[in-house]
C-alpha cells in the first residue's frame, strides 16, 4: 500500500465524532408493534378519531406489504418486532422559556454546536428542536405569527390546526406509497409542520435538529410543508446521533406541498451514526420525501448525506402544475462499510416543467454508493425539460460508485439530458498540492470540495460551512 | 544550497539515476540537459519528493538539513519549489484558494501568521500582471481547461507567489510558443535573486537564451557526464549529444 492510500485510509477510519449519549429518562413503550400500541400512541398524543383511524389503516395495509430488496443495499433485515415504537423524553414539556428544558439536553445541543440560546439571540433562524420524539423547545414563535406563519411540531399542529393537517397529511406520500411510509403513518411519532399563508416570504430559515436517543427505537419523524400560493419558505433538516451498538432503524416521511407560484428550499446535512469502522452498528434510513409543485412553482431538495449505515433515500418532485421547476441536489459520502442507494425522481405532468439533478457520490473504504434517479416525462407535459449530472469520485481501491438513472418519456417535444462521469482521487493530484506545500489530509478535503462545490453553491451560507466540516470529519484518513 | 551526492533512484523498477552529484549555491541558475530517458524528470521528481521514485542510495542536503527524510510538503515548505512538466487540474478548486492555502500551510510550517485576504489579492494581482494573466484565470478551477501554455504560466506565478529559495522547473518550455517562452522566462527571471536558486530541467537550448544560466550540465543515463558555462549549450545545440556519449567513461 502506497504512502497516500495508507494516508487516505487514516482520515476514511476516523471515528464518529459526535458519539456521545445524553442520561435522559426515557418515557418507552414495550417493544413491538401491533394495534394496540397505535391506539396507545395516538392516546398519548391525544389526537382526534380520523388520525387514529388513518393510523390504524395503514397499519393494516402494512401488514400486507413486503420490505423493499431493489435497492443496492445489503443488510440484515430489521426485526419490527423487536423496535421500540414511541419514546420521549420523561418530562413533558409545558415550557415557556428554554430555562425549563432538561439541562442535560440543553448541554447536548451545545455539544453539538447549537445552543438555543445563542440562536435566540444572534441567529436568525428559528429552531424546533426535536429531541428524540417529542419536540421540547421552539423558539421565535412570537416573530413568525406575526407574518401569520405556523412552524411547530406535527402533534401540535394535529392538536391547533386540524383542518390543515388532515387536508395535506399523506396527500403527497400517502400511506400505500411503500413499505417504509405506510410503517411511518401507522407509528410516527412527532416530526415538524409548516404552513406559509398567502404571498407571505418567511422571514427566516427553519431549522429543525433531529436526534436520535433512546436505544433501540426506532425514529418516524414526519414532516408536511405547505408554502401556499405565492409563499416561500427554507426549511433546514440537520441530523447527528450518538454511538450505537445496535442497528436503528430510521423511517421518515417528508411531504411537501408547493401551491401556486410557491417556493419550498429544503436542505438536510444528514449525520446519523454510520457504524463503526468494521460496519458494525449505524442507523438504517429508509426514508420518503416528495414535493408537489402546482402551477409556477418550485421545490429545490438540497441534502449532504454523510451518515447512516444504509441509506435509502429519493427526495422527489411531482411537477403537476404548469411551468413548474424541481430541483435536486445531492453530496452523498459513504465511508467504512457504509452503503448509500439515493437519488431522486422528478415527475413531469405539467407543460414546460423543469428539472435539474446535480449528484455527486464519494465513496471510501468499503462502501458502496449508488445514484438511483428517475426522471419521467408524461404525456401531457408540453415541453418539458430535465438536466442530469451525476458524479462519482473513488477515494480507495475497494469501494464502489455505481449509476442507475431511469428516463421515461411519452412526449417528444421534451429535452432530457444525462451527464456522468466517475473519477479517482488521484495520487498526481496529491503529490501535486503536497508539493505547493499542502498537507495530505487538506489536499484531500481541497479536492472532495472542489468536486462537490456545485452542491455546497446551493445550500443556505451556515449550512454550507457546518456540510464542509461534516465532509472533511467524515472523509478524515481516508484518502486512497 | 543544495547539496546532491552519488544520488541513486529507481523508478517502477528501473534504475534511472546512477550515481548523481550536483552542488548548486545561491544566487546560481544551473541547466540540466540531456536527451530523452536520461533522467531529468526524475531527478526533479526525486528532489520534490514524488512517491513514485525510490531513492536507494546517496544524500541530499538542503540548507544543512536531508531533504530524503521529508515528507513532500515538507520540502514545500522548506523551500523547495517544483514546477510541473504537466500540471494537473483540480476541478472546482479556484485558483486563488489554492495558493492562500498554499501561502498559508507555508507560513503555518514557518509559524508565520496567515497571510491578509487584502495582501494576498494585491500580490496575486501583481505577479498575474507581470505574467500577462487574465484575471479570470485566477478564479478558475487550477488548471481546469487551460490550455498548454497557460498551464505553464500557471506554474510560474504559483512559483512567484510562493517565492521559494530553490525552484525546479521541469521542462517548463515544451508545448511553449516563443511568446509564451518570453513571458515565461521573465517571470523566471524576475524571481532570480542572490538568495535564491533555479535548476531548469530542459531538452533545448532555446530556454537558455532567456534564462542565462551560470552552469550546464548533462545528464545521460543517470549521471551528470559533463559540466560547463551557458556555451555548453550552444555547444549541444549544435552538435547534438552524440560527440558526449563516447567521452562518458572519461567524464566525472
Amino acid at each position: 500500500m502506497s504512502e497516500e492510500n495508507k494516508t487516505i485510509e487514516n482520515v476514511t477510519n476516523s471515528e464518529y465524532k459526535w458519539g456521545f449519549v445524553t442520561e435522559i429518562e426515557e418515557d418507552a413503550f414495550p417493544k413491538g408493534l401491533n394495534e394496540d400500541i397505535i391506539r396507545k400512541i395516538s392516546e398519548i398524543k391525544q389526537e382526534p378519531e380520523w388520525l387514529l383511524e388513518w393510523r390504524l389503516k395503514a397499519y393494516k395495509h402494512w401488514l400486507t406489504l413486503k420490505e423493499p430488496t431493489w435497492a443496492k443495499v445489503k443488510y440484515e433485515s430489521p426485526d419490527f418486532q423487536d423496535i421500540r415504537y414511541f419514546s420521549a423524553p420523561k418530562q413533558k414539556p409545558k415550557l415557556n422559556s428554554l430555562d425549563e428544558v432538561d439541562p442535560e439536553l440543553l448541554a447536548t445541543f451545545e455539544k453539538l454546536g447549537i445552543p438555543l440560546e445563542e440562536q435566540k439571540l444572534l441567529a436568525n433562524v428559528a429552531v424546533d428542536a426535536v429531541f428524540d420524539s417529542v419536540s421540547v423547545a421552539t423558539t421565535f414563535k412570537e416573530t413568525l405569527k406575526e407574518k401569520g406563519v405556523i412552524f411547530s411540531s406535527i402533534s401540535e399542529a394535529v392538536r391547533e390546526h386540524p383542518d390543515l393537517v388532515k387536508k395535506y397529511l399523506g396527500s403527497v406520500v400517502p400511506y400505500t406509497d411503500n413499505f417504509y411510509a405506510a410503517l411511518n403513518a401507522a407509528v410516527f411519532s412527532d416530526g415538524s409542520f409548516v404552513y406559509i399563508p398567502k404571498g407571505v416570504r418567511c422571514p427566516m430559515e427553519l431549522s429543525t435538529y433531529f436526534r436520535i436517543n433512546a436505544a433501540e427505537t426506532g425514529q418516524f419523524e414526519r414532516t408536511l410543508i405547505v408554502a401556499d400560493e405565492g409563499g416561500y419558505v427554507s426549511y433546514l433538516e440537520g441530523c447527528t446521533a450518538p454511538q450505537r451498538d445496535e442497528n436503528q432503524l430510521h423511517a421518515a416521511v417528508v411531504e411537501l406541498i408547493a401551491m401556486d407560484n410557491a417556493e419550498i428550499k429544503y436542505s438536510t446535512v444528514q449525520n446519523w451514526y454510520p457504524g463503526d469502522k468494521d460496519g458494525k452498528g449505524g442507523i438504517y434510513n429508509f426514508v420518503t420525501k416528495r414535493g408537489l409543485c402546482e402551477t409556477n412553482a418550485k421545490i429545490s431538495w438540497t441534502q449532504v448525506e454523510t451518515g447512516s449505515a444504509v441509506t435509502w433515500k429519493y427526495p422527489s418532485c411531482v411537477l403537476k402544475g404548469d411551468n413548474s421547476i424541481g430541483e435536486f441536489y445531492s453530496i452523498a459520502v459513504t465511508n467504512n462499510y457504509q452503503q448509500a442507494d439515493t437519488g431522486t425522481k422528478m415527475i413531469h405532468i405539467g407543460k414546460n416543467t423543469r428539472s435539474t439533478i446535480v449528484s455527486k457520490g464519494i465513496s471510501a473504504g468499503f462502501s458502496d454508493n449508488s445514484y438511483r434517479g428517475l426522471v419521467k416525462v408524461h404525456k401531457s407535459a408540453e415541453g418539458a425539460r430535465n438536466f442530469s449530472q451525476c458524479d462519482s469520485m473513488l477515494m480507495s481501491d475497494k469501494c464502489g460508485a455505481h449509476t442507475f438513472p431511469y428516463i421515461e418519456v411519452d412526449n417528444n417535444s421534451s429535452t432530457v439530458e444525462h451527464e456522468a462521469t466517475t473519477s479517482k482521487v488521484s495520487e498526481d493530484q496529491i503529490f501535486y498540492l503536497n508539493q505547493r506545500g499542502i498537507p495530505t489530509e487538506d489536499a484531500v478535503n481541497m479536492i472532495v470540495n472542489g468536486f462537490c462545490k456545485e452542491v455546497f453553491r446551493v445550500l443556505p451560507m451556515e449550512f454550507a460551512v457546518e456540510a464542509q466540516k461534516l465532509l472533511e470529519i467524515s472523509l478524515e484518513g481516508s484518502v486512497g | 544550497m543544495i547539496t546532491i551526492k552519488n544520488l541513486h533512484a529507481k523508478v517502477a523498477g528501473n534504475e534511472i539515476l546512477k550515481g548523481l552529484n550536483l552542488q548548486v549555491n545561491a544566487g546560481e541558475v544551473h541547466a540540466i540537459m540531456g536527451p530523452n530517458g536520461s533522467g531529468k524528470s526524475t531527478l526533479a521528481n526525486v528532489l520534490a519528493g514524488n512517491e513514485a521514485y525510490e531513492v536507494t542510495e546517496g544524500e541530499v542536503i538542503f540548507n544543512g538539513k536531508n531533504l530524503l527524510e521529508l515528507a513532500p510538503e515538507e520540502r514545500a515548505c522548506e523551500g523547495i519549489f517544483l514546477a510541473f512538466q504537466y500540471p494537473v487540474e483540480i476541478p472546482g478548486v479556484t485558483n486563488s484558494t489554492f495558493l492562500k492555502t498554499a501561502i498559508d500551510s507555508i507560513r503555518k510550517y514557518r509559524n508565520e501568521p496567515e497571510i491578509s485576504a487584502k495582501e494576498f489579492l494585491a500580490l496575486i494581482r501583481e505577479k498575474a500582471a507581470l505574467l500577462d494573466m487574465d484575471n479570470k484565470l485566477i478564479s478558475r478551477a487550477v488548471n481546469e481547461g487551460f490550455s498548454g501554455g497557460e498551464k505553464k504560466r500557471n506554474e510560474i506565478l504559483q512559483l512567484l507567489m510562493l517565492n521559494p529559495k530553490l525552484a525546479i522547473l521541469d521542462e517548463t518550455d515544451s508545448g511553449l510558443d516563443i511568446d509564451a517562452l518570453k513571458i515565461v522566462s521573465k517571470g523566471v527571471n524576475h524571481f532570480r535573486s542572490p538568495e535564491n536558486a533555479t535548476i531548469v530541467v530542459t531538452h533545448y537550448q532555446r530556454l537558455l537564451d532567456y534564462i542565462v544560466p551560470d552552469f550546464v550540465h548533462v545528464l545521460y543515463k543517470g549521471k551528470i557526464i559533463k559540466s560547463g558555462g551557458k556555451e555548453l549549450a550552444l555547444e549541444l545545440e549544435e552538435k547534438g549529444y552524440d560527440w558526449l556519449k563516447t567521452d562518458e567513461v572519461e567524464a566525472v
